[in-house]
């Protein structure tokens, strides 16, 4: 059954937790992952695939660098999904 | 007629039997790096663990390094120098083609007239090597196989690209294979994925400076020649090298039938540490396994860091003769290649 937004956001808030220590509570919305949540660019690879893996969703490397802020992220899983 | 072929006859198994490195005497921290790029210290220690490496002088030929690397692994072995039956050489930047650079070093090295030769597998260079030489042991065409990898890659950096001018170091490694009573080193994983071929990728063909008229030589913004250098896509390399890679090494552990449980210690090229970090994770390595992080005073060396991780691992104690070790190389190609090996 596809994750609704509500559960996307929070199933990457733990990623990013795990991850790169952010506390799940700063992982918004239009939060950019890069200058708000310090997730480097590797990291990001790691975030990508973590949420590859529990969303059963396919990012390829061409649209990561597209995923600014942590909203693009849950909308891209979101459409990915359907 | 059809006649009958007498087939050699090689030793069951090989094994290493001596190591040997040589890293160029002038040390280059990143603060000479940071004179070039917007940077700073820390994000290039975040961003792949790399504290200083090692950049060749003009006397540290890539035949030279070899040589110096060679002679140290054939001391190590025990033997002497004219019973290696054939010399390979891994590199991707030793920018006089033919002839190949393994037969100067063979003849240089007093190891008479074996097969000598140059293969191109980028970082995986070492481990494809591996596997020739065992092959030539066990199918009986050599006895004692000489196998260097060698790189001066600060001749290939773009020292004002801040995404790869602190990445590469110069060296060469190098081990000598010989005949085993017992299996020494496990069946290979190996391959190759060429539609992936642009992911790490030298800049500039070589032919690109073959012009009729020198306005068509590849110049930057400020009309100088750009010499090639090598380029990678950072992200996409990451992933394919921690996930993929991860899969590939299981693979051989595998193949090899022992568990993570099992080795001594994980001696992968030495791309990045972030790399190394996690694909210790994807493998779940137990905190026993030593593991060879010699990229953080070496850099990336491409075909030479396994074999100068592997000595390094020896020489300060973390890791033994006698031990179990799992060994991948992977790089542009993109290639690959992955097996467990008993060290020297």
């Amino acid at each position: 059954m596809a994750a609704t937004k509500e559960e996307i956001l929070s199933g990457l808030a733990d990623i990013v937790n795990e991850i790169a220590g952010i506390p799940t509570e700063d992982v918004e919305l239009d939060k950019s992952f890069t200058d708000d949540l310090d997730v480097d660019s590797l990291s990001m690879v790691e975030v990508v695939v973590a949420a590859e893996e529990q969303f059963s969703v396919k990012i390829p490397d061409d649209d990561v660098k597209n995923l600014k802020t942590v909203g693009d992220a849950v909308d891209y899983i979101l459409k990915a999904q359907s | 007629m059809t006649a009958k072929i007498t087939p050699s006859k090689g030793a069951t198994y090989a094994r290493i039997i001596g190591v040997g490195g040589y890293r160029p005497v002038r040390v280059v921290p990143n603060e000479v790096i940071l004179e070039n790029i917007d940077s700073s210290d820390e994000w290039i220690r975040s961003r792949s663990g790399i504290a200083s490496r090692h950049w060749a002088g003009p006397e540290e030929t890539v035949a030279e390094m070899s040589i110096e690397a060679g002679g140290k692994a054939i001391a190590d072995a025990g033997i002497s120098a004219d019973e290696i039956d054939a010399v390979v050489v891994a590199t991707v930047s030793h920018f006089k083609q033919t002839p190949a650079v393994a037969t100067e070093i063979a003849h240089r090295l007093g190891t008479g007239r074996p097969a000598a030769f140059d293969i191109s597998a980028g970082c995986a260079g070492f481990t494809y090597g591996l596997t020739l030489g065992k092959g030539m042991i066990t199918d009986g065409t050599a006895k004692y196989v000489l196998v260097i990898g060698v790189e001066r890659l600060s001749d290939l950096t773009d020292k004002k690209d801040r995404a790869t001018a602190f990445l590469f170091g110069d060296g060469a490694g190098a081990v000598v294979l010989g005949p085993s009573d017992v299996p020494a080193i496990g069946p290979t994983v190996w391959g190759s994925e060429g539609d992936k071929s642009g992911t790490i990728t030298q800049t500039v063909p070589w032919d690109a400076f073959r012009v009729d008229d020198v306005a068509k030589l590849p110049v930057d913004e400020n009309g100088a020649v750009v010499f090639p250098a090598l380029t990678q896509e950072g992200q996409a390399v990451f992933r394919w090298a921690v996930y993929e890679m991860a899969r590939v090494a299981q693979e051989a552990l595998d193949a090899a039938g022992v568990s993570a449980a099992d080795l001594d210690a994980f001696i992968p090229h030495q791309a990045n540490m972030r790399i190394i970090d996690s694909m210790i994770k994807a493998l779940k390595l137990p905190e026993h396994v030593a593991v060879a992080r010699d990229i953080e005073t070496t850099g990336n060396t491409s075909a030479a860091s396994i074999p100068l991780a592997m000595e390094r691992l020896l020489a300060t104690g973390a890791a033994k003769s006698g031990d179990t070790a799992l060994v991948i190389g992977f790089g542009a190609g993109l290639v690959y290649a992955a097996t467990v090996v008993t060290l020297p």
